[in-house]
């Protein structure tokens, strides 16, 4: 199914986040999520099922200000 | 010692981490520093350069509170969410709360700000609310939840040091008993030497050091001046006044007429 992942449309064959993190190398990274906006824990991320269309966000730590 | 949300500081300066030539000098800006607090942020994370993962050991490896911001956000449900993802990563109930409203001085958003403030705060955020001076924003981010407020000093990367000293001493007078950072707009030490000694419990910046040419000896210049801030507050300056007094005593002096 078609998603958008940090911006970008890709084509996923996954059933949930936790399965998109893995299929798009993230693994044990060290990161947050949100779907479409919301905050999902990791702790979700298992049962959280993906819909064709879903915009996912993966943010890591950065440089701030 | 002035504690923030029950962490005591050993000194008040909080340093941002972005903006460094290279991961090796911001580090060493660290180093020379000294400082307690370093600022962070959350940014899209590649699966396959995992540049974050790096940054992320680097920032474990300067030994200090880590000061996730929300910078960026310019509605309230973005700037929660930034935190609710900042809290999940740094595992830090601390986050330097943004909401900007405009893009030419990246004026904070204080409605939102406001109303930013109260839900993270209910849902256990201990909220550093990047601010302006206004005396009547500070009293509705101290009820919606805020025990620390961070006053701007002027528009974040300008440099222009204390725009309102007036509005600063103002806010100081108000809140004796809250901790109060200045936050942006600092350039040079001596910015930083005047908040500390107007009684400013400490400053947050980062493009000062990080934009100089030598960063690491600007941030040790940092460090030196909130140091000479502080103990002067501490020494309780003199009083200032219009005309002048002979510093040298006029008893005894000579006739040489």
């Amino acid at each position: 199914m078609k998603l958008q992942l940090n911006g970008a449309s890709i084509d996923a064959q996954v059933t949930t986040l936790a399965d998109l993190l893995v299929a798009e190398g993230f693994g044990e990274a060290k990161v947050a999520t949100a779907v479409n906006g919301t905050f999902v824990p990791t702790q979700m991320r298992t049962d959280h099922i993906l819909n064709a269309g879903d915009a996912v966000e993966v943010l890591a730590p950065m440089q701030g200000g | 010692m002035r504690e923030f949300y029950g962490k005591s500081l050993p000194n008040g300066f909080m340093l941002g981490t972005a903006q460094y030539p290279s991961p090796a000098i911001l580090a060493d800006a660290f180093k020379r520093s000294g400082a307690s607090v370093a600022t962070v942020s959350l940014r899209r994370e590649s699966g396959r350069d995992r540049a974050g993962q790096d940054f992320w050991q680097l920032i474990r490896n300067l030994g200090v509170h880590i000061l996730p911001n929300t910078a960026g956000c310019h509605s309230v449900k973005e700037a929660v969410t930034t935190a609710h993802m900042a809290r999940e990563v740094f595992d830090t109930k601390w986050i330097k709360l943004e909401v900007i409203g405009e893009e030419d001085t990246l004026h904070p958003d204080v409605f939102g700000l406001v109303e930013a403030a109260r839900i993270l705060s209910e849902d256990g955020f201990q909220v550093f609310p990047y601010t302006t001076e206004d005396l009547v924003v500070a009293d509705k981010l101290r009820h919606a939840g805020c025990e620390v407020l961070m006053p701007w000093g002027a528009p974040i990367g300008s440099g222009l040091g204390l725009n309102n000293i007036f509005g600063l001493r103002a806010l100081r007078a108000h809140f004796p008993d809250v901790p109060l950072v200045i936050d942006a707009g600092l350039g040079l030490p001596s910015h930083a030497a005047a908040a500390m000694e107007m009684g400013f419990d400490a400053v947050l910046l980062n493009t000062a050091v990080a934009k100089a040419g030598d960063p690491a000896a600007m941030a040790e210049a940092f460090a030196a001046a909130i140091k000479a801030g502080k103990l002067a507050k501490a020494a309780d300056p003199m009083e200032p006044r219009d005309m002048a007094a002979p510093s040298t005593p006029v008893i005894g002096k000579a006739f040489l007429e």
